[in-house]
């Protein structure tokens, strides 16, 4: 098997993708870049293309980036695994988690 | 790809700094108001201004279409009580407001009063609330529920369309909180600013402000800032201005990454506006004040941080075997009583440990009447803050409120540190015209000494833009020091001539630890003076070596310093209140006595000459609250009609 060529990267900020983008219904309209206040976007420097997560550690999960998107599915929520909710049905007793 | 790591094992190098990078660049904007924050009461204080036909500028650290505490969505417009429902007299409320800041749940007979509210702001709040609501209404702001989406359910009123809302209201005793569809109040201020011409000011951050010959204690004639994109530094010239900026909510918080940071506020709500009027000679009231921290880490779960604790309005907790808990329902008929009393949360915890419930506890939506159901899902936690997002989240996930229990979080996640707080309370002390000790500075919102709540910013950022524009007309032009803007142009840009050192983040943990040991649950004179060494080592020596890569790290190295003055002013306060205090979560070692009458009142700190200087104030020094009321605002003309 071929050797493969990887990176040397720090440890990486956690958690680092408070968000997720689709690319293919993502225009890169940099709107969410706009309306985040701690500016944890940058535009990409390609244009057209999803912004890039540059802060993922300052988001505070207001969501606005996400509510305000004209474009449905183009970005997606990421709550962090240990933040995630749990519940129960209340006829069968199932405990089900959020495993998006 | 999403993630700055992967544009760079993609690309194999980093993106470039997307925007002109301009530290060298300075800026000069002239105006007549100069408002500094672009939250809730900023944006007020523009538009009352503007209208006011002067001048006004607007500087907000993010972009003013979302940004502040209030900028994701609001869902209650608490103490309301000019509202055509409502069952109490404003004026009375207003005096509740002051002797119990920050309530929102109705006060069972004999509660102590807690003293240390705002009667200026809570007069102001109650007389003018109501009118800010219908402007805001005007602007393209839901108020009502003009889509008939919850015809029949109990609060709404079908004449007005307006959901009164159980809370501070049981059995509609009072009738003073309106249910809001808040997540459309943020675009309509900022299209209003921009209507009327407001010059708006995003990615720029104050840090500092301009007095009259550079002089500490001198009348305030503008601010400096830098946009926290391109670093280029902003000298604004202003007749008067407004601080509408937020508290200080990351000073006891060691960790700046936040994993699910909960409960209204960023990262940018670091103390800015108090830094810079405490450097400026303003005299603070209250910074002694904490409470218990607010603030998702991560480490809890908290309905803001995501996963949700259920204990939310109308909404019954269950055990895990489905019995009921004496827990509040938060509805009509306790008012919106958010928490047990001490008692019976002592009640329930040893009902816990002898097997009479079982851990862990739920949210019983299921049992609730659909309609409350629907208005406490879609509406409230639809409109709230933060909560949208985590409404929406479960849903995808495949929760359904009408057949799954909600866990909650009361007990499994023990109690928060008590030396992890918040500072909240304290503020620059103001007369009836909202104004400072300082001539040309006028507050707003947050930073009056008060609760933090929506309405409040509102309708204080509204008057403080009215008097400031006011005031702004009876002043001629003033020079600026230019000495002052070398100096503090010199101390801003410090962080970006070096390229390694302390960074930012590192700081801030430092600050934290400073205060979660010399300044938490036990206080005594040497702990508080040992806190105020430990500063101003890291003032003199650990400052010295901050450095910042880019424009935005620069702002959070600054918001940093903005950290370090608020924790010198929380110190001095603490020493200059020489007893213990309930209200003021506030407990020494040294002067244990709780509340003793001779310290029923406000201590104040100020910088005279660079030294601190510390003063009283009578609790209720602002006198008869109706009366002044009523001198100050004849001309007082309601809500705006469009000429």
């Amino acid at each position: 098997m071929a050797r493969i060529k990887i990176n040397a990267l720090p440890n990486i900020t956690t958690p680092n993708a408070p968000v997720t983008f689709n690319p293919d219904i993502c225009k890169g309209c940099n709107a969410c870049v706009n309306v985040c206040q701690v500016d944890v976007f940058i535009p990409n420097p390609v244009k057209g293309n999803p912004p890039i997560v540059l802060h993922p550690d300052e988001c505070w999960y207001c969501g606005c980036c996400v509510n305000d998107c004209k474009h449905p599915g183009a970005i997606s929520f990421n709550w962090p695994m240990q933040q995630r909710g749990s519940w129960k049905d209340k006829v069968t007793g199932k405990v089900m988690r959020d495993n998006e | 790809m999403t993630k700055w790591h992967d544009f760079l094992n993609k690309e194999g190098k980093v993106p470039p700094w997307p925007y002109p990078v301009d530290y060298d660049k300075e800026r000069k904007i002239e105006t007549d108001v100069l408002v500094i924050g672009g939250g809730i009461a900023g944006c007020w204080a523009a538009i009352s201004a503007a209208r006011k036909g002067v001048r006004v500028a607007l500087v907000e650290k993010g972009d003013t279409v979302r940004s502040g505490s209030g900028g994701p969505g609001c869902d209650h417009w608490c103490q309301c009580p000019a509202n055509p429902h409502s069952k109490v007299d404003p004026d009375e409320w207003a005096k509740v407001c002051a002797e119990y800041p920050g309530t929102m749940s109705a006060l069972p007979d004999g509660t102590h009063k807690y003293l240390y509210g705002n009667g200026i702001g809570s007069q102001i709040t109650c007389r003018e609330n109501y009118d800010t609501l219908l402007e805001l209404e005007q602007m393209g702001g839901q108020i009502r529920d003009i889509n008939d989406e919850y015809v029949g359910a109990e609060g709404r009123y079908d004449d007005t369309k307006f959901m009164l809302s159980p809370r501070t209201s049981p059995n509609h005793a009072t009738e003073l909180v309106i249910r809001v569809w808040g997540a459309t109040f943020k675009p309509a201020l900022k299209k209003e600013c921009q209507r009327l011409g407001v010059r708006i000011f995003d990615r720029v951050m104050v840090t500092s402000l301009l007095t009259e010959g550079g002089i500490q204690g001198a009348r305030v004639i503008g601010a400096t800032g830098f946009n926290n994109r391109t670093g280029e530094f902003m000298v604004f010239k202003s007749k008067a201005a407004v601080l509408a900026t937020a508290g200080d909510f990351y000073m006891w918080m060691l960790n700046t990454e936040h994993a699910g940071c909960r409960q209204f506020r960023s990262r940018t709500a670091t103390g800015d506006g108090l830094a810079m009027a405490w450097k400026a000679g303003a005299e603070l009231v209250l910074m002694e004040k904490t409470i218990p921290l607010q603030l998702g880490t991560g480490y809890k779960h908290n309905w803001y941080g995501g996963a949700g604790d259920a204990s939310y309005e109308n909404l019954q907790l269950v055990d895990a075997n489905g019995k009921k808990l004496p827990w509040p329902t938060q509805g009509w008929q306790d008012g919106g009583a958010m928490m047990p009393p001490p008692e019976v949360r002592e009640a329930i915890r040893r009902g816990i440990l002898k097997g009479e419930w079982a851990l862990p506890f739920y949210g019983d939506f299921p049992a609730m009447p659909d309609m409350e159901r629907n208005i406490t899902w879609n509406l409230m936690l639809g409109q709230e803050s933060t909560t949208k997002i985590i409404t929406s989240t479960y849903e995808r996930a495949g929760f359904d409120p009408s057949k799954h229990l909600l866990q909650n979080y009361a007990f499994i996640e023990g109690e928060t540190h008590s030396q992890w707080r918040t500072a909240r309370g304290g503020g620059p002390v103001v007369d009836w015209d909202l104004k400072s000790t300082l001539d040309g500075l006028y507050v707003a919102g947050e930073q009056l000494f008060s609760h933090g709540d929506h309405s409040f910013a509102a309708s204080t950022g509204r008057y403080a833009g009215r008097k400031a524009a006011d005031y702004s007309k009876q002043i001629k032009e003033s020079k600026v020091s230019r000495e002052q803007i070398a100096s503090e142009k010199s101390r801003i840009y410090a962080p970006i001539k070096r390229t390694s050192g302390i960074e930012w983040k590192e700081l801030n943990a430092a600050i934290a630890r400073t205060m979660q040991y010399f300044c938490s649950e036990y206080k005594t004179e040497l702990l508080l003076n040992m806190a105020l060494d430990s500063l101003k080592d890291i003032e003199e020596v650990f400052v010295p070596r901050l450095y910042a890569l880019d424009p935005h790290k620069l702002m959070r190295s600054i918001e940093d310093l903005s950290m370090l003055a608020h924790a010198q002013m929380v110190l001095n306060a603490s020493l200059a209140r020489k007893a213990s205090s309930e209200a003021l979560n506030f407990y020494r070692i040294d002067y244990p006595e709780v509340d003793p009458p001779e310290w029923n009142k406000y201590v104040t700190i100020r910088l005279e000459n660079d030294k601190v200087k510390s003063g009283e104030l009578p609790v209720s020094y602002w006198g008869d609250m109706e009366a002044n009321y009523v001198a100050r605002n004849r001309d007082y003309a309601g809500v705006h009609k469009e000429k």
